[in-house]
């Protein structure tokens, strides 16, 4: 790995992630365009996560994953704090592996 | 307009902190096995907290350090890191108008556009809260990414496992929390479910980070529907 590699990873990372505000300053964007941006990067989000919690370099990240999060994502539909949602998540899968 | 005085505003920051710092934890660990695992396998040091501090996108940089340490060509290391890093633009659409005015804003706010404050940010719904929890989960998470990478570098094997105590569940439950409550809008509902449908599907078939793309063209589902709910529905349903 080199200085170079990471300079080029950053620039492209950092222009991308400016292109979005700078051409949101060039249109007017209306209120129902403004949602369904809002709903686009609320699926990327979801698409994440999913991604994420199923998934380790391209293959299955293993079932004690996936239940933590899951596990995590019923406490927080039942209106656990933050706090509670992310350790039981890490807990359960903490657990789970070890008895695996 | 919302929040106009400053003891609204403080404790506006405060009601955000113990959701805010369990991330940042959260996300310390993770940098801290990155730090850990770039030393031991041979990357300096410095060049890995140079990384975290100019690139702040984890997923990228645990994915150059493992394809380039594994002899991969470092074109293909940079493509699949930009690839991974490209949902950054569409988040930076919608949340363009957050971040605030002036150039200043923007150019710095757009270096803390990452996973986690863009969904503190889109958990809100009034614009002046939705700045304050975009700006403070960025700065926080920000000022914890770079030195956290140092620190598993300085202590170096022992922290090398990611999945140690569970902590790669955690980051996604997390992210789960802030996004569920937007789900009572039955469109986004759509939408995201058909989204993680086509991005956990399509992950086998191509690279990860173009699987996480791909689920944007379940935003379709959340365009208003005509007479036939059931066929969107339907699909959206069997996640």
């Amino acid at each position: 790995m080199t200085l170079g590699l990471v300079l080029a990873l950053a620039a492209g990372t950092y222009a991308m992630r400016l292109a979005g505000p700078l051409l949101r300053d060039r249109f007017r964007v209306s209120e129902r365009g403004g949602r369904l941006l809002s709903t686009a990067a609320l699926t990327l989000l979801g698409a994440f996560v999913a991604v994420s919690a199923c998934y380790e370099s391209g293959s299955f990240a293993g079932w004690p994953r996936l239940a933590g999060v899951l596990v995590g994502g019923v406490l927080a539909w039942r209106g656990a704090p933050f706090v509670v949602v992310v350790i039981a998540a890490a807990g359960v899968t903490a657990v789970l592996r070890a008895l695996l | 307009m919302g929040l106009s005085n400053r003891t609204d505003r403080a404790s506006d920051t405060a009601r955000l902190l113990p959701a805010v710092a369990s991330m940042a934890l959260a996300l310390a660990v993770i940098g801290a096995s990155l730090g850990a695992i770039a030393v031991s396998s041979g990357v300096p040091l410095w060049l890995v907290t140079v990384m975290a501090a100019l690139v702040f996108a984890g997923g990228s940089e645990l994915l150059v350090v493992g394809l380039t340490t594994a002899g991969a060509a470092p074109v293909t290391a940079l493509l699949g890191g930009w690839l991974l890093n490209a949902r950054h633009l569409p988040y930076g659409l919608a949340l363009g108008d957050v971040m605030g005015e002036g150039i200043g804003r923007k150019l710095f706010g757009s270096h803390l556009l990452v996973d986690e404050a863009v969904a503190f940010a889109l958990a809100e719904s009034e614009p002046a809260r939705q700045r304050r929890a975009y700006w403070v989960a960025g700065v926080t998470l920000y000022c914890v990414w770079a030195p956290s990478v140092l620190l598993g570098g300085l202590l170096g094997r022992g922290l090398g496992d990611p999945q140690l105590f569970g902590l790669d569940a955690a980051l996604p439950a997390g992210l789960l929390t802030l996004v569920l409550p937007s789900l009572r809008d039955r469109s986004v509902l759509r939408a995201v479910l058909l989204g993680c449908l086509l991005a956990v599907l399509t992950v086998p078939l191509f690279d990860q980070g173009l699987a996480v793309l791909i689920a944007l063209l379940g935003t379709v589902a959340a365009l208003p529907l005509p007479n036939d709910r059931r066929s969107r529905a339907g699909e959206g349903g069997t996640a």
